[in-house]
């Protein structure tokens, strides 16, 4: 009995441990975005003066403005690009489709490093002016392949003849898209979405590289500001955390609600 | 009845391969016909084609008189029950039956009266709310038939739509389709490579084999008078001896002539020679035409599955009465119980 009381207490303070290791830097961060003085490590009393700060900070506005303009805007354009190109690649011949998911996993391997430094060559030699739309097209690159992998196993997963059943049905190939084969992967779709949604919000190496013209999202103005850093930056921070918090919920709560609504309908 | 099908030196190729080699065929109004063939032989390549999912290599095929080659399958007139449903999992039975009159945008009551009617027909009242993947493979396979019917098709494909099911709720299903079929009055087109299905429900069957279509007749013609060795071999068990006709009325096989009822081969014709399993009586030795030693006997429930080793090959036999294993017995047969092929490739 012993024994099994002493693996309990392991089994607590290993959990524990790894939580701590996990959230601690995230909940300090948070704490300190109320902190009375400029300080990041001693805490001087409660206050809200580095929201305020934040938003009277126009640079900080715009940086948001871009990142979530360009979040949007890559999402749903690589959303979009990447689903019907699943598609194509699921009814393809076996050896064009090897072929081209070969090809679509190569930028995920590839270091972004050289992604950064090859877009922003390209750019460069196409004499592209560097700013929101460059930015917009390298995230729209960068998260189209994460699409397409979250995608195709949910295309894999479906009954082969579906697609034909519906035809068989008088849809045209366009309708079969929409009332089945869509409805049917869009739970891939939407993990597609929101990882090319964090992607795109969190980049910098890439960012970096191929935006110019005073263009910054958050990643670059923080990056800027490391010298001379200060809480409001742990503000900016903790509503970011707390906005992620509530979709994670409502993505995880979703599943549960719908499951209600069926059982209701029997 | 009216022709309404046709096919016209309907040809096949995957890669090199030739599925189908010029495949003839007529299928008439308010027929229920089966494709019956082992796998691989193309018989639902031949549907597909049908169907409108794939086109053939070569040749035509016509519907009502028209050749459809060129018309997609949301346009043709036929609906199709699929080898594993394809039902649509995110819509209950009542949307899944609706789908077809949606798309043709009837209207609300009209689709409401159709599908209760369907749900009668197939025995699925009550369920129209139900998820269908909370659903068993039986009625799974009567929401896939409801649907299909609903859009009121001129003929209806069924792509071995009972292979899914256990053998007690395929026999039901069975009759039941065959009940269907007389109910709405339409063409049904089958594929199984189950014999026994296909002689339970057809009134015309067609047999394949590598692509080509090796007899066409109704399920007696097939079973009595089979016109090859592989039509033979693939109805129900059978003897199936190499011999040849020695003059009309006379058949020698075993170094033995027999008396047979036909007649009009050239002398010394090779053929091939089936006794079915039934028709061969197990007799004292010195009244059998044959004779052998019982090497086995099988009870299976209505006969017993009897093999007896005569010097030139073993024979099977389904009696009701067993015999001894170890025992010579002669074996008995009438003239019209055997039946002459000519031999495959002449």
């Amino acid at each position: 009995m012993v024994g099994s009381k002493n693996r309990k207490l392991t089994r607590f303070f290993l959990i524990a441990g790894v939580l701590l290791f996990f959230y601690a830097p995230i909940a300090s961060l948070m704490v300190f975005s109320f902190n009375d003085s400029r300080s990041l490590t001693s805490w001087a009393g409660f206050s809200t003066q580095w929201y305020t700060a934040l938003f009277a900070n126009r640079e900080m506005m715009s940086a948001i403005y871009v990142t979530l303009l360009v979040a949007l805007l890559s999402t749903f354009i690589s959303t979009v690009v990447g689903t019907l190109t699943a598609i194509g690649i699921s009814k393809s011949r076996k050896i064009i489709r090897e072929l081209i998911i070969n090809v679509n996993n190569f930028p995920i391997l590839n270091p972004e490093i050289v992604t950064a430094i090859g877009l922003m060559l390209l750019f460069s030699s196409l004499s592209i002016e560097k700013g929101l739309i460059t930015m917009l097209v390298a995230h729209i690159i960068f998260s189209t392949p994460y699409v397409i992998l979250t995608v195709l196993p949910k295309l894999r997963g479906l009954d082969p003849d579906i697609a034909e059943a519906a035809m068989d049905l008088g849809a045209t190939p366009a309708q079969a898209l929409w009332k089945v084969i869509i409805p049917l992967i869009m739970p891939g779709v939407i993990s597609g979405a929101l990882l090319a949604f964090t992607m795109s919000f969190d980049d910098f190496v890439i960012s970096y590289f191929v935006s110019g013209n005073g263009v910054k999202n958050i990643s670059i103005l923080v990056y800027t500001m490391s010298k001379r850093i200060n809480p409001t930056i742990n503000a900016l921070s903790t509503i970011l955390v707390v906005i992620i918090t509530f979709v994670l919920l409502i993505v995880n709560l979703l599943p549960f609600l719908k499951k209600k609504e069926l059982r209701g309908a029997e | 009845m009216r022709q309404l099908i046709e096919f016209k030196n309907v040809v096949k190729e995957f890669n090199g391969v030739l599925v189908l080699k010029g495949i003839n065929l007529v299928i008439h109004e308010n027929e229920f016909v089966t494709l019956l063939g082992p796998s691989g032989c193309g018989k639902t390549t031949l549907l597909r084609i049908l169907g409108g999912f794939i086109s053939q290599s070569e040749g035509e095929v016509f519907f009502d008189g028209i050749e459809i080659s060129n018309v997609p399958p949301y346009k043709r007139e036929i609906n199709t029950v699929f080898q594993r449903y394809a039902l649509f999992p995110h819509m209950n039975v009542y949307d899944n039956i609706a789908f077809g009159l949606n798309i043709k945008k009837q209207d609300k009551n009209t689709i409401k009266q159709k599908v209760t009617r369907m749900l009668k027909l197939v025995g699925l009242e009550g369920y129209e709310n139900r998820p269908v993947t909370l659903m068993s493979g039986g009625q799974q396979q009567r929401v896939a038939i409801a649907r299909a019917l609903v859009n009121e098709p001129m003929v209806l494909l069924l792509d071995e739509p009972l292979g899914a099911l256990d053998l007690k709720l395929r026999k039901e299903m069975q009759h039941e389709l065959k009940k269907i079929q007389q109910e709405v009055g339409i063409t049904f087109i089958y594929v199984t490579h189950d014999q026994e299905e296909a002689l339970t429900m057809s009134d015309t069957i067609v047999v394949m084999n590598n692509g080509e279509v090796q007899q066409i007749g109704t399920p007696t013609d097939i079973y009595n008078e089979p016109e090859n060795r592989f039509v033979a071999d693939f109805i129900g068990e059978s003897n199936i001896m190499e011999g040849v006709m020695v003059d009309d009325y006379r058949v020698r096989f075993d170094e033995t002539d027999f008396e047979c009822i036909d007649s009009g081969y050239t002398e010394m014709t090779p053929v091939d020679i089936v006794l079915r399993p039934e028709d061969i009586d197990i007799v004292p030795v010195e009244m059998g035409k044959i004779k052998g030693i019982v090497q086995s006997s099988l009870f299976k429930g209505v006969h017993f599955e009897i093999v007896v080793e005569s010097p030139y090959r073993e024979y099977i036999i389904h009696t009701t009465d067993n015999a001894a294993i170890g025992q010579e017995v002669g074996l008995h047969f009438f003239p019209e119980d055997i039946h002459i092929m000519y031999k495959m490739g002449y």
